[in-house]
């Protein structure tokens, strides 16, 4: 087969989204015992418990279900969350503008900041400036985000009184005050992956600095800046660009904790409140959008990878 | 003859092999400094009831919110239970939790990861779904698989080692896919030796280090995961301590009653920054080709 190699990673990403439909089928079967049960809380009558289980189609087989699970999804219906009285697609669109906000503002931090530290701990390698920065990387695999976020709302919301400590401002009440509710959680979350980024960066720009024509450039009068961020650091924005989609990941997976600590109403805080409620549909259908969402996510960073790089173009 | 002359070698080198890397470990700094946190957390964990005496269930509302003093030294939450008691209650917990995930996500991943280089008819579903698994944040997958098995320790360890398995199951199949190939596996394999002798004979001995050096990751990341679940409400339930539940319960004090949150948070934070070091210097020592350089 000589399909051309974007397709041919798209093609790949439609088993890999059959399969996580699979998998958050599965989610209501993991539940022990009687799934209608467990939904219904354990002072449900029979009646309640019956109802659930034909409202939820769970009196059916688990083949026919799942195969109803399938025509459903076909038709862009991602199931009804048991409390909100709201379509599990609706619920999800309501509180994405929260979501997608705080990644958005946390991977601003992160990029400039990972970036810069990284090309810095290259270029002063083994001094105190690389130490620091492996400090931070290692310190942001090593510290729970909650705890750090409960204690900076301490210092920043209570004693300084500089940010508010919870609550979210759309973006149409004004840029401001929009900023100003997710700088806070934002630079939480950014902290943990600047230390990831830079030392991907890090190590990119070693490899990178250790070539001859870095050595050629600086033989024939470049000036360092420019030797540096010119022939250097442009030969380091293909990995970097990879970890970048990554750590748009994790930010998104990061920010289910720091929704929950700052009270932002995204779709982090839908998933933990519909897993403490038992709204199971819930939980199934945001995991699967989750799940799209990543796949989505690493094809477009293996489509940019193509894109910055000539060479995976044409391999 | 040269019977005679190869026995002496063979004492020898075995014990000298071994002891240099033992050797090198320890002169390991940050190996050193980890191993040493994780050795006195656990036997800190291990001596729980030796070093209090009070249960750490036990509610004494009349000394509720104390700050730290010498008969609670790190203070009483709003019940008026021994904070450090719980912490170290829930070290026990939380070291558990990290070395079954650990054992339980080595295990799971070096079997998909060793069927799938052996048996390549399997590989492209095995591998697909491993996809699948990893699509997610590790964190974000074992939120849900939690929500699904129920909040208890054992859904926490189930949930963190599905999530931490397809990792262990890349690392395992890429080294498999190497050393498969290599003349000595292809001897054993002409030799007559079946699938199954040449999987744990020479394949899984040789993925050893660095599948060593991916669990001690995976216990770091599992203690801050399984923390963070129980913050959220999804790992251990309350009264039981865990590190995670207590900084929840601590916080909406955190103002007034500061050290119910700061104990545990420094307590997950040394043990995972412990962990992390020592697979540092694990990965130094065993699987060089992956050290950082600096």
């Amino acid at each position: 087969m000589t399909l051309h190699p974007l397709l041919r990673r798209l093609v790949r990403a439609i088993p890999i989204i059959l399969i996580v439909a699979v998998l958050t089928f599965m989610l209501m079967h993991l539940l022990p015992g009687d799934p209608a049960a467990v939904i219904a809380g354990s002072d449900a009558s029979v009646e309640a418990v019956d109802r659930i289980r034909v409202q939820l189609g769970l009196d059916k087989p688990v083949v026919t279900q799942l195969v109803l699970w399938f025509v459903r999804l076909a038709h862009g219906d991602l199931g009804t969350s048991l409390v909100l009285d709201q379509t599990v697609l609706s619920a999800v669109m309501e509180r994405l503008p929260v979501t997608a906000s705080l990644s958005a503002v946390a991977l601003a931090i992160t990029v400039p900041f990972g970036v810069a530290f990284g090309v810095l701990a290259a270029y002063f390698r083994g001094t105190w400036i690389d130490q620091g920065v492996m400090m931070l990387a290692l310190l942001g695999v090593s510290v729970p985000s909650f705890w750090i976020a409960i204690l900076s709302v301490i210092l920043f919301s209570v004693t300084l009184g500089w940010l508010p400590s919870s609550g979210y401002v759309p973006m149409d009440q004004g840029v401001g005050q929009w900023l100003a509710a997710l700088i806070q959680p934002a630079s939480v979350l950014a902290l943990f992956q600047i230390g990831f980024l830079a030392r991907m960066t890090r190590s990119a720009m070693l490899d990178v600095l250790d070539q001859d024509f870095i050595r050629t450039a600086r033989a024939k009068g470049v000036s360092e800046w420019r030797t540096i961020l010119k022939h250097g650091f442009r030969n380091t924005l293909i990995p970097v660009v990879t970890v970048t989609g990554i750590i748009l990941s994790l930010l998104i997976g990061g920010s289910v904790i720091i929704e929950q600590v700052f009270a932002l109403p995204g779709i982090g805080r839908l998933v933990v409140q519909g897993i403490l409620a038992r709204d199971y549909p819930l939980v199934q259908g945001v995991m699967l959008l989750f799940g799209i969402t990543f796949v989505v996510l690493n094809l477009l960073v293996d489509v940019l990878y193509t894109m910055v790089d000539p060479r995976v173009r044409n391999e | 003859m040269s019977d005679v002359a190869a026995l002496p070698i063979r004492e020898f080198a075995r014990p000298r092999r071994r002891f240099r890397t033992l050797r090198k470990l320890v002169a390991h700094r940050s190996f050193l400094f980890g191993a040493t946190v994780m050795v006195l957390l656990t036997a800190a964990a291990m001596a729980a009831p030796l070093l209090t005496h009070i249960d750490p269930t036990a509610m004494q509302v009349r000394f509720r919110l104390r700050p730290p003093s010498a008969a609670f030294p790190f203070g009483t939450d709003a019940f008026g239970r021994d904070v450090f008691t719980r912490v170290l209650y829930g070290a026990k917990l939380s070291l558990w939790i990290g070395l079954s995930v650990a054992l339980l996500s080595g295990a799971g991943g070096a079997a998909v990861g060793v069927v799938g280089a052996q048996f390549r008819r399997l590989d492209p579903l095995l591998m697909r779904v491993m996809d699948a698994l990893m699509a997610f944040p590790a964190i974000l997958l074992a939120i849900g698989l939690g929500a699904a098995l129920g909040p208890s320790p054992s859904s926490v360890i189930i949930a963190l080692a599905v999530a931490y398995l397809p990792r262990t199951a890349r690392l395992v199949r890429a080294s498999a896919l190497v050393i498969r190939e290599l003349e000595y596996v292809e001897a054993a394999r002409v030799s007559g030796a079946g699938n199954l002798r040449i999987i744990w004979k020479h394949i899984l001995p040789n993925c050893m280090g660095p599948l060593l050096v991916q669990l001690s990751f995976v216990f770091a990341y599992a203690i801050l995961a399984d923390a963070a679940l129980s913050f959220l409400g999804i790992g251990t339930p309350p009264p039981a301590p865990s590190w995670g539940n207590i900084v929840s319960e601590g916080r909406d004090y955190a103002v007034e009653a500061w050290w119910i949150m700061l104990f545990p948070g420094l307590a997950i934070s040394i043990a995972t920054l412990g962990m992390n070091l020592l697979g540092d210097g694990l990965r130094d020592v065993l699987d060089p080709r992956l050290k950082v350089e600096g």
